[in-house]
């Protein structure tokens, strides 16, 4: 077994040396986390929104489901979303199973609560700020969710953030559902955990360098993006 | 819109009756200021008035008809502690201005024109909430002022300032009131009453204890409540102030 400092250097002259399967692996991951990003901001923003303006029945209830759903086990959604699309499932006849379509959509089920939960905690403070003002002016109830979604966009960036946080980090729900196929369904996370088991260290700790340094990127990219309207909003 | 007329008001919560006016008619003219000791319902009354909370029973009717949701696109409000959009000091105005249908270039013009009237023209980019207190105070005014409304409701809008800011904020109120806007005033200052008022409305306790034209209010106020509320507030040191 190689020391550390020597893997370490090893895994940086991989990532240096332009690897094309190492790419193809993190371009995959990428490619798969974004996407469920998206989709769960799709769904999970207006979700959020209604949940933080509506005022009607059941509404707590599905808060606290909500909020408890931002701990799904990444296993548990995996075998879900296997079975619901194995041949025999219920959306079998799409085919869908090993394939980036399966990890996005088991991604999107695992992040879609945590930004819809963050948004409606986000947005219901600023509509406790906001609301007497903007029924001033007319707009009232769910009318009122685009100028809350817009003012709270910053603060919602950071929810979107966290999602991608937990999608790019993932790996039992995606080894489940993709299968770590090479060169078809194979994560960052997935040949992590296949190379250490394979003994393939450099490779291991190259992937892990760089999805550490994809998480502060984003991170960094955002901050900087929204720092001079940040400014305006804030003062 | 005028003028405002209110049959058998209530709000109650709970148990509590807080606001409960039998009749009480504002017309319109010259502004309307409403006194009263803390807790004496004004805030609750003027929202009732403008809308923004639901009475527990009772009718609001401008010019014969129950005000209803439109009927708010005809009026505004400016609350004690000003609320203000996270966005810039254009960016609020222009907001109210698209609310209310103004968009493109107009709304770009009326933006500079009411940024101009509130002598806030340099702020335009600069964050709302980094103004100070006065200049909020300004921006929210002249952001109400955007909508043109016929009636505007203003609660305590010089409270928390210092005299010059609350000159300002008077000269504006005293513009839109010469353009044919109705002043409903919530405030405190006696001195400031006195100045703009037309008539006074005076409540305690929920109920309007007396309505009556400033002048008469001042001189001579006819309910034993409005008597030591008056007498309580004008003390030696508020005459030297200049407010008797």
């Amino acid at each position: 077994m190689q020391n550390f400092p020597d893997t370490l250097a090893h895994s940086i002259g991989l990532i240096f040396s332009g690897d094309p399967q190492l790419w193809a692996v993190v371009l995959l991951s990428l490619k798969v986390s974004l996407i469920a990003v998206v989709a769960s901001g799709l769904i999970g923003l207006p979700l959020g929104a209604l949940l933080a303006v509506g005022r009607f029945r059941g509404r707590q209830a599905i808060i606290v489901f909500l909020n408890a759903l931002m701990g799904l086990p990444p296993v548990v959604v995996g075998l879900v979303v296997y079975l619901m699309l194995s041949n025999n499932g219920p959306l079998g006849v799409f085919q869908l199973l090993y394939t980036p379509t399966a990890m996005i959509i088991a991604q999107t089920i695992l992040v879609t609560p945590i930004v819809a939960a963050l948004t409606r905690q986000l947005l219901e403070s600023l509509n406790a700020e906001y609301s007497e003002q903007l029924r001033s002016f007319g707009v009232t109830g769910f009318a009122s969710i685009p100028t809350l979604l817009w003012d709270g966009r910053f603060g919602l960036s950071t929810a979107l953030l966290a999602g991608f946080g937990r999608a790019i980090a993932e790996v039992g729900a995606v080894i489940i559902v993709g299968g770590n196929i090479n060169h078809v369904t194979r994560t960052m996370t997935t040949s992590i955990a296949l190379e250490t088991s394979r003994g393939n260290l450099e490779l291991a700790l190259a992937l892990g360098t760089i999805l550490v340094l994809t998480a502060i990127l984003v991170n960094a990219a955002v901050t900087i993006v929204g720092m001079p309207a940040r400014r305006v909003e804030n003062g | 819109m005028m003028p405002i007329l209110v049959k058998n008001l209530t709000f109650q919560v709970g148990r509590q009756r807080l606001v409960d006016l039998t009749s009480l008619e504002i017309l319109a003219g010259g502004p309307t200021l409403i006194l009263g000791p803390n807790g004496a319902g004004k805030s609750l009354f003027i929202r009732l008035l403008h809308g923004i909370i639901e009475p527990t029973s009772g009718t609001i009717l401008f010019n014969g008809r129950v005000a209803r949701q439109q009927f708010r696109r005809h009026q505004a409000m400016v609350f004690q502690k000003p609320v203000l959009l996270r966005r810039s000091v254009a960016a609020n105005v222009a907001y109210a201005l698209k609310v209310h249908g103004v968009t493109g270039r107009e709304n770009t013009r009326q933006v500079d024109k009411y940024l101009e009237l509130g002598g806030l023209s340099n702020h335009a980019k600069q964050s709302a909430r980094s103004l100070s207190g006065g200049e909020q105070q300004r921006l929210a005014l002249v952001r109400a002022l955007a909508c043109t409304p016929q009636v505007l409701f203003l609660d305590e809008p010089t409270s928390s300032l210092d005299p010059a800011a609350s000159d300002s904020i008077e000269t504006l109120i005293s513009n839109a009131e010469n353009l044919g806007t109705k002043i409903i005033m919530i405030t405190h200052d006696l001195a400031l009453a006195q100045r703009l008022a037309k008539d006074v409305i005076f409540m305690q306790n929920g109920q309007m204890d007396e309505h009556a034209l400033a002048e008469k209010f001042f001189r001579s106020p006819a309910s034993a409540s409005a008597q030591a509320f008056l007498a309580s507030k004008f003390t030696p040191s508020s005459e030297i102030n200049g407010q008797n």
